[in-house]
């Protein structure tokens, strides 16, 4: 049991950061008089290898390597004694991946989670979030230089589930980060992932798949501050929408600070509504404070299916249900083509088609 | 032997002006074996007659009927007509991006043919069927009609028709955007289809070239919503000469 020992004040709404938010239903977790009950630790399931150090340890001997204004980070890193340290050693060059699960219950939680992934090496992390989670989560992930870190987290979470968190990535020199975020669970999803280049010829990749039906808020505010010269980062986020109040948002903030030469960047999102009722906002800002760049750009749409394409299909005599889910796939099929693991992409694939068929699709 | 039949078909579209009335009563008759070209100036509403007769939902039909073999078309779903033994070689072929050429082809065959290909025959028919229309076996991987020229999407066409094994195929200005090579080895596709098939086709075009290619039994002249004259293959060396200036002047 544990309560609030940072001084702060519930979001009342109008804050940029949380005016799309529904905060009636953040279960207490954004609110200083609800106490979290209790903390969340990983099972690891698979990925075990003598390069890769997994264990719960106490917070204070871990504390935070940057700065967070984020309510929830400050919150997570106030309330919880311990913290799961996921350690990749230097060189390490991984073929399996690293599987991390949990399976949450209905309680106010909070975890933590720091990943490490040491010099030169190569790994892929994969966290799996199932139950009725009320969780706020803050991982930190460090990617030394030289390091290539793919990162995939499911939020495949049931129908009841709250998941506020931030995930903040710090990469070094000649040093790549792919994440890959796909929310399909859950009740209100909001997701911050944030990016630091601390070393030049760094890059991002952030790809992001979410399907939101009836009644669920899926959120992704992702922030990529580019303060160090010749880094580069693409962001690469696609959702689907159906039913009543099905709701998504999307914003991407990308900073080019002064001195951050050679920067290259471009970010998109694209949202398809299926059906009526369904709303999805999608904020692209990029601001530049230099002239010496590479590019940068940004596209942001959210459209209707096309019937063209549905006719199309069903001219050559594809039943109308396989032509709209292969429009569907087909729409997703660029992010779930950067993922080089065909296990998580039928995986994937096939709670899509899940969520089709229950929306009558 | 199959026949479709198209009986006095009257057709609008909805569009923000309201209610336009396309086609006025279209009275045509195409059997197997058959070519029929169905020539006439823009506008005149020959794509108009292509989709509504594949069931595009863009179009409604007011009056009239078409049927194919005594079944009614028009009673039928999209999907429902191919599965008939209907084809459309549309003038604009639709990208669909993130589904595959092969996924797309192997998908349309198992519906049609209501059952899956087996796969070590159908690679081998693909690939035969892409190579005598020119296509790079590449096209397989790429998205459906996705950053296809002009002339790649129109053989990607004729590649399902010959896959499909229609009764009737309709070609919406399928010689359009193509040069002499392209438009020889497409005519080449539709005449080796019609050979192994006897296949009934409704050829429309603008322009009398690809009627070297591929030899009409009949002409038709299409005009402000239906047809105004026909005649054998010497009408089409008319309007060579002579134009459409005679039919849209009224
Ligand atoms: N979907 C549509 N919405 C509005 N007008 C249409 C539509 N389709 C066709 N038309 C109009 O109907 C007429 C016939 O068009 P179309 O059938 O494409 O002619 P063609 O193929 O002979 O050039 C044109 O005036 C065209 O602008
Ligand atoms: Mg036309």
């Amino acid at each position: 049991m544990s309560s609030l020992t940072t001084n702060y004040l519930a979001p009342s709404g109008r804050e940029e950061a949380w005016r799309f938010t529904p905060l009636k239903r953040l279960a207490g977790l954004a609110d200083p008089s609800t106490s979290t009950s209790s903390e969340v630790t990983f099972l690891f399931k698979s990925g075990q290898s003598p390069q890769v150090d997994f264990k719960d340890v106490v917070s204070s001997t871990l504390p935070p390597t940057y700065v967070s204004t984020d309510l929830i980070t400050n919150r997570v890193r106030s309330e919880s004694l311990t913290t799961s340290h996921l350690k990749i050693a230097k060189d390490a060059q991984l073929t399996e991946p690293i599987m991390l699960g949990r399976n949450c219950t209905g309680k106010p939680q909070t975890a933590r989670l720091v990943i490490e992934a040491g010099i030169n090496s190569v790994a892929t992390v994969i966290i799996e979030n199932q139950g009725a989670a009320q969780i706020g989560e803050e991982i930190e992930i460090i990617v030394s230089s030289g390091a290539r870190l793919n990162f995939v987290t499911l939020q495949e979470w049931s129908s009841e589930a709250i998941h506020l968190g931030q995930h903040h990535a710090m990469i070094a020199k000649d040093g790549e980060f792919n994440s890959y975020v796909i929310t399909v669970g859950g009740s209100v999803v909001r997701l911050n992932p944030t990016v630091d280049f601390t070393g030049e010829g760094a890059s991002a990749n952030l790809f992001g798949l979410y399907f939101a039906t009836s009644g669920q808020h899926l959120e992704h505010r992702i922030h990529v501050d580019h303060k160090i010269a010749n880094a580069k980062s693409r962001v690469n986020y696609k959702g689907a929408l159906s039913g009543k109040d099905a709701r998504t948002v999307w914003i991407g903030d990308v900073f080019i600070h002064k001195g951050a030469d050679g920067t290259d960047t471009y970010e998109l999102n694209r949202n398809l509504l299926l059906t009526d009722g369904a709303r999805a906002d999608s904020v692209p800002n990029l601001e530049i404070e230099t002239g010496e760049i590479v590019g940068a750009g940004h596209a942001s749409t959210t459209g209707r299916f096309d019937d063209e394409q549905l006719f199309y299909l069903q001219s050559r005599g594809i039943p109308s249900e396989i032509a709209r889910r292969l429009v569907i796939r087909g729409f997703f099929a660029e992010i779930i083509g950067k993922l080089n693991n065909e296990v998580i992409q039928e995986r994937i694939m096939d709670r899509i088609d899940l969520e089709l068929a229950q929306v009558g699709v | 032997m199959s026949e479709l039949i198209v009986k006095n078909l009257q057709v609008s579209v909805v569009t923000d002006a309201g209610t336009k009335e396309i086609l006025r009563g279209v009275d045509l008759t195409v059997r197997s074996g058959e070519t029929h070209a169905i020539m006439g100036p823009n506008g005149s509403g020959k794509s108009t007659l292509a989709y509504s007769i594949a069931g595009h939902p863009k179009y409604t039909v007011t009056g009239g009927s078409v049927t194919l073999d005594g079944a009614d078309v028009l009673e039928m779903s999209v999907d429902e007509r191919a599965k008939a033994g209907l084809f459309l070689a549309m003038q604009y072929p639709v990208e669909v991006p993130g589904v595959s050429v092969s996924n797309f082809l192997r998908t349309a065959v198992t519906a049609i043919r209501g059952e899956a290909p087996k796969v070590r025959t159908w690679v081998g028919e693909v690939k035969a069927a892409m190579a005598s229309l020119n296509m790079d076996t590449a096209f397989s991987e790429r998205n459906v009609n996705e950053g296809f020229s002009g002339g790649e999407k129109k053989r990607h066409e004729i590649l399902q028709m010959e896959l499909l094994r229609p009764k009737i195929a309709i070609l919406d200005e399928t010689d359009s955007g193509l040069d002499v090579d392209a438009l020889r080895i497409v005519s080449e596709g539709v005449n080796r289809v019609k050979s192994n098939s006897d296949l009934g086709v409704m050829l429309i075009t603008h322009y009398t070239r690809i009627l070297r290619y591929l030899k009409p039994d009949f002409v038709h002249v299409f005009a402000n919503g239906k047809i105004v004259e026909a005649g054998g293959p010497e009408l089409a060396d008319k309007l060579e000469e002579q134009g459409y200036a005679a039919y849209t002047s009224a």
